[in-house]
C-alpha cells in the first residue's frame, strides 16, 4: 500500500502523529487491535477511512478485517460526532421509565434522530444499552469537552433545560 | 469528625459532587479541621446523594438526598453534635440496607475506593496472603468447593470446578480472566463493586489466580464505565507498590499482575469463547465448545472467566471459611446474591440477601413495594436471556433452580419490577429488539430468528396482529433456541416464552381485540379530554404538536389526526380530565 494519501500531498504517518505512540506501543502486539482502536477515537473523535489505512499499514492487518471489527462493536463510529456526545440509556429500566419519551423529546428540540448530529455540529445523540445507573432511570450520560457527566430522573421537560444549558456553555 | 460523601456513578448523577465540593469550601472557610472524603455507592441509590458524618471511628449519622442547600444546615448542626433532622436518614430507609446480609457489598460506602490503606484496615489482602504464602492450590479449590460458590454472572456453575479443570490442563501460560463487561441492561452491582471496592476484586483475582497456577490476569471491562475503569487503574498502581501484585507478590514467590482491557460494547462478549475472541483482538463471535477456555481459551492457553461478583466473594470465603458461606443459602444455591432492584420500585438500589429468600422479600420487604402505590404486576430476572415472573410466583424463593422453574433466570441480578402501566407484549418487543441488535451473526436461526420475532412483536404492538401470529412466535423460541451456538441465541426467546406463558391473554387481546390493557401501546391507545375539564388551557400549551385547542375555561379537545400519543398533556392536566381509552 502506498504511504501516500488520496491528494498525494502528506504521507500518511505525518497525518497521524498522535497516534504514533500508541503505535509504537501496541502496533506488533498481537491482539491489541480494539485497543488501538480505540486510542484512535479518543484522538479523533470517530475512525476515518485514513486512520484505518494507517492502523493497516503499521499493524500490517488487512483494512477489511479493522472495518470488520470496528462495525461489529458499538463503540466504534466511523463519522464525526458533535462536540457533546448524548447518550441515552435505553436499558430496561429506563424503558419502563419512559426513555422513549426522552428521546421524542430529545429529537422534537434538537431536530436529530439517533446517530445523528445537529447542523450546528453542538449534539450528537446515541442510544445505549445501559448506563448502570438504573435507579435513577432515566438516565443520560452527555460527554462533551470537560470529560463526562450523567443526569438522572429525566423528564421531557428537564431534558430540554439541560440541553439548552450545556447549548449555552458551548 | 470527619464527612465521606457517596460518590459512586450514581451519587455524582445527582450531584454528589458539588455537595461534596460545597462541604470543602464551607471547612476551609470556617477554618475548621475536618477532613472531607469520598466512598463508592451505598446502595441506597433512590437516596443519593447520601452523605456520612463520622463521630468517631465507627459510628456515623447518615444524611440522604443532601443537596448544596442543605450542607450549611448539617454542618452546624454536627458541629455541636447534634443531628440535623432535616435530611437525616428514617428508620424505614436505614432498613433498607439493615435487613440485607452484605458479603460482596462487605465495604460499599463504607471505605475509601482510592485508598488501599482503608481497605487493608478491613482485613484487606489477609485472604489473599493467606492462600498464597500458607495454602496449597488444591487447599484453595477445596474451599471453595466446601462454600458452594457459583458464578454470579448468569449460568450458575460451580465455581471451584473451572477453577480445577484450568488448573489440571497444561499450558505454557495460565490466564484468569474477570469478566467485567456488564451487559445486562438492569444489573449494576459488578458496577457499584468496581466502583466502590475495586480492591476485592484484586484480592478476588489473586486467589483465583494462584489456585489455577495463573500468572497474568486480565479484567475485561466495559468501555461505558469509565469511573469503574479509573478506579481499578489506581487500585491496581496502589496493589502493586505494596507488593501485593506483581513478582514475588506477598514475598512468597509466586507472580502474577493484572491488566485491564477496555471492551468496546458488545453485549455477546459475556459468552466466555467471545470475550476471548474480543481480548484476541478479534469480532467477539463465540467458538464451539469443546474445547472448553479451561483447556484452550485465550491464546489457545487454559484460561479462567469469572464475573467481578464471583470474584468479590472469594476473598471473604478465604478469611471466613468456605463452610460459613455454604451455611447461608438452601442445598443447592449457598451464599448470598446481590440483585439490582430497579423500574417501577420505590426505593431502588443493590440488595444482596441470602439465596432462597422469597421474592416477595426482596421486592416488598426491601424495596417498600411499587411505585405510587399502584400494583404489582411482574419482576423481570436476568435481563434479555431472562423472563418474566408474574404476581402469582411472587412467594418463589430466590434460587437458581426456582427461579429457572418459572421459565426466567437469576442471571446476573437484575430485577425489573413492573406496574400494571407496563404492556407485556411491549417488554417482549424491547428484548427481541435488544437481543436482535446484538446477535453477532454467526448461527442463521439467531440472526435471522430474532428478527422475524422482532417484526412479529412490532406488527402486534402496532395493532397490526394476525391469527396465527402466537403460534408462529412459538415455532421460532424453539427453533432458535435450538439452531443457536451460544448463550445469547439459546435464551434470547425466553423473554418472550414467559410473557406467553402468563400473559398470554394480553397477546390475544392486542391481535383479536386490538386493545392494550396496560395502555401503553401509542397505536392502540386514544387521548380524549372528558367534561371535567376546566379549560386552564395547560395542556394545550404543552402539546408538542398543537393538537389541543379550546378556549379558557371551556372543555378542551384533542384533534386525533394530529395526536402523537406523547402522554404530556395527561402529566399535566391538574383534574384529571383526560382518559386514555
Amino acid at each position: 500500500m502506498s504511504d501516500k494519501t488520496c491528494c498525494g500531498c502528506n504521507t500518511l504517518s505525518d497525518n497521524f502523529k498522535e497516534l504514533a505512540p500508541t503505535m509504537e506501543k501496541y502496533a506488533k502486539v498481537p491482539g491489541s487491535l480494539i485497543t488501538i482502536l480505540q486510542k484512535a477515537q479518543d484522538i479523533y473523535g470517530y475512525l476515518s477511512p485514513e486512520v484505518i489505512y494507517y492502523i493497516a499499514k503499521e499493524t500490517g492487518i488487512k483494512p477489511a478485517k479493522i472495518y470488520g471489527v470496528a462495525t461489529f462493536y458499538a463503540q466504534f463510529r466511523l463519522d464525526p460526532i458533535g462536540d457533546n456526545l448524548l447518550m441515552l440509556c435505553k436499558g430496561t429500566a429506563c424503558h419502563v421509565n419512559g426513555a422513549d419519551s426522552i428521546e421524542e423529546a430529545i429529537t422534537e428540540h434538537l431536530g436529530i434522530a439517533d446517530g445523528e448530529t445537529t447542523e450546528d455540529g453542538i449534539f450528537t445523540l446515541n442510544n445505549v444499552a445501559c448506563l448502570g445507573c438504573c435507579s435513577l432511570a432515566p438516565v443520560m450520560m452527555v460527554q462533551g469537552k470537560n470529560g463526562e457527566e450523567t443526569y438522572g430522573n429525566l423528564t421531557p421537560d428537564s431534558v430540554k433545560e439541560i440541553l439548552d444549558t450545556i447549548k449555552s456553555q458551548n | 469528625m470527619k464527612i465521606v460523601v457517596g460518590q459512586g456513578s450514581c451519587g455524582i448523577a445527582t450531584g454528589a459532587k458539588k455537595t461534596s465540593a460545597k462541604f470543602e469550601e464551607l471547612i476551609k472557610d470556617k477554618g475548621l479541621d475536618i477532613k472531607v472524603d469520598t466512598t463508592g455507592c451505598v446502595g441506597n441509590c433512590y437516596l443519593e446523594p447520601i452523605v456520612d458524618v463520622y463521630t468517631d471511628e465507627n459510628n456515623f449519622r447518615r444524611y440522604t438526598k443532601v443537596s448544596v442547600e442543605d450542607v450549611e444546615s448539617i454542618l452546624e448542626k454536627e458541629l455541636s453534635n447534634e443531628a440535623f433532622e432535616g435530611n437525616l436518614i428514617g428508620e424505614e430507609d436505614a432498613k433498607f440496607i439493615s435487613k440485607q446480609t452484605r458479603i460482596v457489598l462487605r465495604n460499599a460506602g463504607l471505605i475509601n475506593p482510592e485508598k488501599i490503606e482503608e481497605y487493608i484496615e478491613v482485613a484487606g489482602y489477609e485472604a489473599a496472603k493467606k492462600a498464597v504464602c500458607s495454602m496449597t492450590q488444591d487447599e484453595v479449590i477445596k474451599e471453595i468447593e466446601i462454600s458452594g460458590l457459583r458464578g454470579r454472572g448468569g449460568a450458575g456453575f460451580p465455581t471451584w470446578f473451572k477453577w480445577n479443570a484450568a488448573k489440571q490442563n497444561k499450558g505454557e501460560n495460565k490466564y484468569i480472566v474477570c469478566n467485567a463487561d456488564e451487559g445486562d441492561p438492569g444489573a449494576f452491582m459488578d458496577r457499584s463493586v468496581l466502583e466502590g471496592d475495586p480492591h476485592s476484586l484484586i484480592e478476588g483475582m489473586i486467589i483465583g489466580g494462584f489456585a489455577m497456577g495463573a500468572t497474568e490476569g486480565i479484567i475485561y471491562c466495559r468501555a461505558e464505565y469509565p469511573l469503574a475503569i479509573k478506579r481499578l487503574e489506581i487500585a491496581m498502581d496502589q496493589a502493586r507498590e505494596k507488593g501485593f501484585l506483581g513478582k514475588n507478590i506477598f514475598g512468597s514467590g509466586y507472580d502474577f499482575d493484572l491488566r485491564i482491557k477496555a471492551g468496546a460494547g458488545a453485549f455477546v462478549c459475556g459468552e466466555e469463547t467471545a470475550l476471548i475472541a474480543s481480548l484476541e483482538g478479534e469480532r467477539g463471535m463465540p467458538r464451539l465448545k469443546p474445547p472448553f477456555p479451561a483447556a484452550k481459551g485465550y491464546w489457545q492457553q487454559p484460561t479462567n472467566i469469572n464475573n467481578v461478583e464471583t470474584f468479590a466473594n472469594v476473598p471473604w470465603i478465604i478469611y471466613n471459611g468456605g463452610k460459613a458461606f455454604g451455611d447461608m443459602g438452601t442445598e443447592a444455591s449457598k451464599g448470598t446474591k446481590v440483585f439490582a432492584l430497579a423500574g417501577k420500585i420505590k426505593k431502588g438500589g443493590l440488595v444482596e440477601v441470602p439465596m432462597g429468600l422469597p421474592l416477595k422479600d426482596v421486592i416488598f420487604g426491601i424495596g417498600g413495594g411499587i411505585k405510587n402505590d399502584k400494583e404489582f404486576k411482574a419482576v423481570q430476572m436476568g435481563g434479555p436471556s431472562g423472563g418474566c415472573i408474574p404476581k402469582e410466583l411472587i412467594d418463589t424463593p430466590v434460587t437458581y433452580e426456582d427461579i429457572n422453574k418459572t421459565g426466567a433466570i437469576v442471571g446476573s441480578g437484575g430485577m425489573i419490577v413492573m406496574d400494571e402501566s407496563t404492556c407485556m407484549v411491549d417488554m417482549a418487543r424491547y428484548f427481541l429488539d435488544f437481543t436482535k441488535k446484538e446477535s453477532c451473526g454467526k448461527c442463521n436461526y439467531c440472526r435471522i430468528g430474532t428478527k422475524r420475532m422482532l417484526e412479529i412483536l412490532e406488527r402486534i404492538t402496532q395493532g397490526e396482529g394476525r391469527d396465527g401470529d402466537i403460534e408462529l412466535l412459538e415455532e421460532l423460541c424453539y427453533k432458535i433456541k435450538d439452531g443457536s451456538l451460544c448463550g445469547l441465541g439459546q435464551t434470547a426467546p425466553n423473554p418472550v416464552l414467559t410473557t406467553l406463558k402468563y400473559f398470554r391473554n394480553e397477546y390475544e387481546d392486542h391481535i383479536y381485540n386490538k386493545k392494550c390493557t396496560a395502555k401503553s401501546c401509542k397505536s392502540l391507545i386514544k387521548f380524549e379530554i372528558e367534561d371535567n375539564c376546566k379549560g386552564c388551557t395547560l395542556c394545550s400549551r404543552k402539546c408538542p404538536v398543537g393538537a389541543i385547542t379550546g378556549t379558557v375555561k371551556e372543555v378542551h379537545v384533542i384533534d386525533q389526526s394530529k395526536c402523537v400519543k406523547c402522554g404530556r398533556c395527561v402529566e399535566t392536566c391538574k383534574f384529571d380530565a383526560i382518559n386514555v381509552e
